[in-house]
Formats: structure tokens, C-alpha cells, sequence
């Protein structure tokens, strides 16, 4: 398979504090790379990296297109879609409007009346919900919301930070499913940061392990999940 | 089935979050036409000083709206409005005294020149956030009313002196005093700015303003640009306040550079506040707040009026913290008998 995105060599930095030190991975044409490590590893950052909301250097290229110089709004209209950590809604916008503003950039207005509908069908309950304001949504709905919303820009590539946090664990496992057929059948390549490893193993054909900024192992997901001593180690379960 | 108790009633009644957008009922179609037959047909049966005071309370909405659009859509602050106030003011003066243009001239040409001052000022005080940029707004302020003093500015600006203007008549024998005829001039103006207003807010640029409002990180990564939107809104609002500075000229007859300073700004955000932040109808109960209410101040205690002022302020805070607009939603709820949104 050829690599959707391709970044290598990544450093990233918060004005003097450099975070990222030369990371290289790819998440593969409709493939799922997920990225893992504890706290501070510097997820957070690399997806921030590859959207440019952060100072970077290195080479990001997406779809063959070099990005590392692109403005955040520019890689969002080549379709990548940016779920950020926490939760991150339009909170005095109603559901409905919120998820009208991830298809501000997109030109073709009748789409998004049936990509309106596509979200409500992965999220029946932002369909209940439609006129109601974001900041009033329970936490659990808010993510189902950012994610709806990154939906409406009909992106190749999603970036998800954590969309598991502060979900009841049965939520967990509808969300996942909902990703696995976002990317099953509709081709969307998922880059999938997670606390939850056993989780994000799953739903990944590739993982890279992070810590403090640099990559410590890379591989195919199934053979870290088969590889107890690395399971041990570095994911604690 | 048991009756709801009050603590129900009280919580279906009071929304989750404080500043819930527009109250409905005040876009209902029926609400503005009455209130637009109540405006037209006020200055014939009021004193003409009243009417003088209407069009006060019009041109201010107007400013007020352009704050809003600034600071209620786009959540950016400014303590400088007086500044593109005043040159708006200004602009038309000059126009009038020196050129000889006609006074609804002066409108468009203070509007853009106030967006285009206002796009510029936009745009390094985008890397400015919250108190930064009420900082730097507030020496814009405080720079204003001594530039125009300037000397070297003087033939156009009057100086310390200032402009006066004559008020014009009622054009085509309409049997309308002057103090009626700007009001229904100022009246129209006002219409048009509020319905441009109301549809930028509902199109995609508003949505797109308020997005950044509400997290400008998640409003960049649906590809919204946030430079290029906070400097046009701040051109906008620019915009509708020096409209407002022009036609205050024309209504005052006069422009001086110390009606022009940073207490002009505080009046415009309050009249924001108390008509409701991120409420374009609110302009008008906080203009008619501004313009009213220290006059009665006054009227309770001449030595005290600022002190009065300023209790009333409070408590108005107090008992109605989102401004008219939240007493609005209030009374609409009850009297359908539901919740809103
Ligand atoms: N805005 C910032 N300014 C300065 N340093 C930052 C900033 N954001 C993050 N950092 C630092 O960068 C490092 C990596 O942070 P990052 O948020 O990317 O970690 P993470 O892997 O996402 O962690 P977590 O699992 O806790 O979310 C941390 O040491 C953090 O303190
Ligand atoms: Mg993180």
C-alpha cells in the first residue's frame, strides 16, 4: 500500500522547548496508524505538528503534496481533518450548525444536506440533539460531535487525539465501531492517538511507540499486540 | 400526573448556559413591524427635543451593533471605538465644511474609510488576545482626540475649535421639521444596517465568525482562515461605528475633538452589555440606556449623577446579567408557555 501521509524527520517545538525530536512514520492509503505512549510523549504535538499549528521542521508530505509549509486551512481543504484532544465544539452554536461549519470550505452546498444526514445516521442521537447548543451537550455527545463535524469536510485523512477520553465504556466500543466502518467503507485513513492501547491495536494495522519526543518501536499492530514482553513494557497491559 | 414543582419549573426555565443566543420572539416578523409603526409615528406626537434624542438613541444603536458584530460574533474586545467613532464623525464633518458634499454622501465615504482604518488596525491586533488587545484598542482611544487637535491638521480639522455643520431641511417640501426629517433619515439608515447586520450574522461568514469566538483552534481546523476573518470583522464593526460617528455629526452640527474620547468607548460597551452581548436587537435598549439613563441620573442628584449612574449600571448587572436581551428571553418564554432552543 502507498503511504497517504508521509512524515519524516519531524521536530516540533513550543517557542524555545523543543518537543518532537525527528519522528518518522506514515499512516498508509486507507490504513489506520495509530500512535502511542504515556503522558507527555508528544502526541498531542505531532498532530498539531502535521495540521501546522505548531513550529515544525522536517518533511510532511499528503498525497504526494509537500504540507510542511502549508498554513492549518490549507490542510484542512486537502482533507484532513483535525480532531483535537478535549473537547473541542463550537459551544454557543446549535449541533446543527456546528457540524454546517465543518463544511464551510466545501463548495458543493447540496452534499452537505446528505452528508448532514450521513452524520445523523452514524450519530442518531446529534440528529435528536440538532437544535440544541454544543456547550450544553453531555462530554460524551461533544466528541460525537467534533468527530460528526470533522466528518462534514469529507476528509481522507483523520487526525484523532484521544477520542476515547471521558467516555463510558460502552460508548468506547460504539465509537470504535463507528470508526471501523468510517474506515472500512469509506475509505477515510485514520491517524489514531490513544490512551486506550488495547483499543487503538485493534482498530490499527500499524503503531508507532512514542516517548519523550522520539519513536522507541514501530511495527505492524497485530505483532505488538502478539508480543507480550513489549505489551509489558511499554503499553502496561 | 403530578404537577411539576417549582424547582422543576425553575430549572426547565433557567438554560444550562447563561448566554443563550438571540431570544426568537423579537425576530418574529409581527414584533418589528409594530415596532417600526411605533418609530415612525413617535416624532409627531413627541416635543421635538425628544425626537432629537430618538435619533441620538439610533445613531448609537448603530455603533453598539458594529461592537457587537466585533465582540458578541467574533469575541474580540475593543475600548477604541471612540476612535473610529470620531473619525467617521469627522470624515462627513470635513466632507460637509470643505467640499461642500451632501451630508447622506458623507455615509459611505466615513463607512469605508473607517472599514479600511479598522481592516489595517485588525490586523497586527490579531496577535493580540483579550486584555492585549483592550490595551492597545484603549491607546488608540486615548491617541484620538490629540491627534485631531494637532495643529498641522487644523485647516482640515478645525482644531480645538472643531466643525460645525449646518442641519439640513426635509428634501422635497416634505412637511417635516429638521429635527424630524434626521430622524427618519437616521431611521432608514438604521433599518438598512440592522438587516445587513442580522444576514451577515446568519450567513456562513457569521457562522464562521462565531466559530472563532467559540474556539478559534477547532474554527482553523475546519479551514477557516482566522487572520483574514477577524481583520474583516474588525473593518465591519469599524464600519458600522464610523457610520454611526457620521451621522452623529450631522445630527450634533458639530464635531470637537473632546467629544470624541475614551468615554465615548465605555458608553458603547455598556450599551452593549446592557442590551445583550451577541444580540443585535439589544443595540436599541442599550442605546436608549445610554442616552436616557444619565440624563435621569442627573435629574436625581446633580453632584452624584456619576455615582447614580453607576449604581444603576450595577444593579441593572446584577438583576439582569445578559443585558435586555436576557429579559427578552424571559417574558418570550412565558408567554409561550416553553422553552426556546
Ligand atoms: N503549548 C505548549 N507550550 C509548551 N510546552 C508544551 C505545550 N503543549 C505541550 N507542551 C509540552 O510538550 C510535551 C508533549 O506534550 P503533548 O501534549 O504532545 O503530549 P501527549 O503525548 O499528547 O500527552 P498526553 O497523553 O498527556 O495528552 C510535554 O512535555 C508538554 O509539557
Ligand atoms: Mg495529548
Amino acid at each position: 500500500m502507498t503511504a497517504l501521509l508521509d512524515v519524516y524527520g519531524l521536530h516540533a517545538s513550543y517557542g524555545p522547548t523543543r518537543v518532537l525530536h525527528g519522528l518518522s512514520f506514515s499512516v498508509s492509503d486507507r490504513g489506520v496508524t495509530t500512535l502511542l505512549g504515556g503522558n507527555g510523549a508528544g502526541k498531542t504535538t505531532t498532530l498539531r505538528a502535521i495540521c501546522g499549528m505548531v513550529a515544525r521542521t522536517g518533511e510532511i508530505t499528503f498525497a504526494g503534496q509537500t504540507i510542511t509549509r502549508s498554513s492549518t486551512e490549507h490542510i484542512a481543504r486537502l482533507g484532513v481533518a483535525h480532531v483535537p484532544d478535549g473537547r473541542g465544539t463550537f459551544t454557543r452554536l446549535t449541533v446543527e450548525e456546528n457540524l454546517e461549519l465543518g463544511a464551510i470550505t466545501r463548495r458543493d452546498r447540496n452534499d452537505v444536506v446528505d452528508d448532514l444526514e450521513r452524520v445523523f445516521g452514524y450519530f442518531p442521537v446529534l440528529q435528536k440533539r440538532r437544535g440544541q447548543q454544543a456547550g450544553t451537550l453531555s462530554g460524551g455527545e461533544q466528541q460525537m460531535l467534533a468527530i460528526g463535524r470533522a466528518l462534514m469536510l469529507r476528509p481522507r485523512l483523520m487526525l484523532l487525539d484521544e477520542p476515547s477520553f471521558g467516555l463510558a465504556p460502552r460508548l468506547v466500543h460504539e465509537l470504535f465501531d463507528i470508526l471501523t466502518t468510517l474506515n472500512k467503507r469509506e475509505g477515510v485513513s485514520l491517524l489514531l492517538v490513544e490512551q486506550n492501547a488495547a483499543l487503538a491495536l485493534e482498530l490499527a494495522d500499524h503503531a508507532y511507540l512514542l516517548e519523550t519526543g522520539r519513536i522507541v518501536f514501530s511495527g505492524a499492530a497485530r505483532e505488538i499486540r502478539e508480543d507480550e514482553k513489549i505489551r509489558r513494557s511499554y503499553l502496561g497491559y | 400526573m403530578p404537577a411539576p414543582s417549582e424547582e422543576m419549573m425553575e430549572a426547565i426555565a433557567e438554560p444550562a448556559v447563561p448566554e443563550v443566543s438571540a431570544p426568537r420572539l423579537v425576530g418574529h416578523r409581527s414584533v418589528i413591524f409594530a415596532t417600526l409603526a411605533i418609530a415612525l409615528v413617535l416624532p409627531f406626537l413627541v416635543q421635538s427635543f425628544l425626537t432629537f434624542q430618538l435619533t441620538l438613541v439610533l445613531v448609537y444603536a448603530i455603533a453598539i451593533i458594529g461592537l457587537n458584530l466585533l465582540t458578541g460574533f467574533n469575541g474580540q474586545f475593543s475600548l477604541g471605538h471612540s476612535a473610529f467613532y470620531a473619525l467617521g464623525a469627522y470624515v462627513a464633518a470635513m466632507l460637509m465644511d470643505k467640499v461642500n458634499f451632501p451630508y447622506a454622501a458623507t455615509l459611505p465615504v466615513a463607512g469605508i474609510a473607517c472599514f479600511v482604518f479598522g481592516f489595517l488596525f485588525g490586523l497586527p491586533a490579531l496577535r493580540l488576545e483579550g486584555v492585549y488587545l483592550a490595551l492597545a484598542t484603549f491607546a488608540l482611544a486615548v491617541a484620538t482626540p490629540q491627534i485631531l487637535k494637532l495643529s498641522p491638521l487644523e485647516y482640515w480639522t478645525g482644531g480645538v475649535q472643531g466643525i460645525v455643520i449646518s442641519k439640513p431641511d426635509a428634501p422635497y417640501g416634505l412637511p417635516l421639521t429638521q429635527d424630524q426629517w434626521l430622524y427618519f433619515f437616521t431611521l432608514l439608515v438604521t433599518v438598512i444596517m440592522t438587516l445587513l447586520a442580522h444576514n451577515l450574522v446568519a450567513s456562513r461568514t457569521g457562522r464562521a465568525m462565531m466559530a472563532i469566538r467559540d474556539n478559534p483552534t477547532a474554527a482553523r481546523s475546519m479551514g477557516i482562515n482566522i487572520a483574514l476573518y477577524k481583520s474583516l470583522t474588525f473593518g465591519v464593526s469599524a464600519l458600522y461605528t464610523g457610520v454611526a460617528g457620521a451621522l452623529g455629526a450631522i445630527v450634533v452640527q458639530f464635531v470637537a475633538p473632546d467629544s470624541f474620547t475614551f468615554f465615548l468607548s465605555i458608553t458603547l460597551l455598556v450599551g452593549l452589555v446592557v442590551g445583550g452581548v451577541g444580540w443585535i436587537p439589544g443595540a436599541f435598549f442599550g442605546g436608549a440606556f445610554v442616552l436616557f439613563v444619565p440624563n435621569f441620573a442627573e435629574s436625581i442628584s446633580k453632584g452624584l449623577s456619576g455615582a447614580v449612574y453607576g449604581v444603576m449600571i450595577i444593579l441593572l448587572i446584577f438583576m439582569l446579567p445578559t443585558g435586555a436581551a436576557g429579559l427578552v428571553r424571559a417574558v418570550t418564554q412565558r408567554l409561550r408557555g416553553q422553552n426556546i432552543r
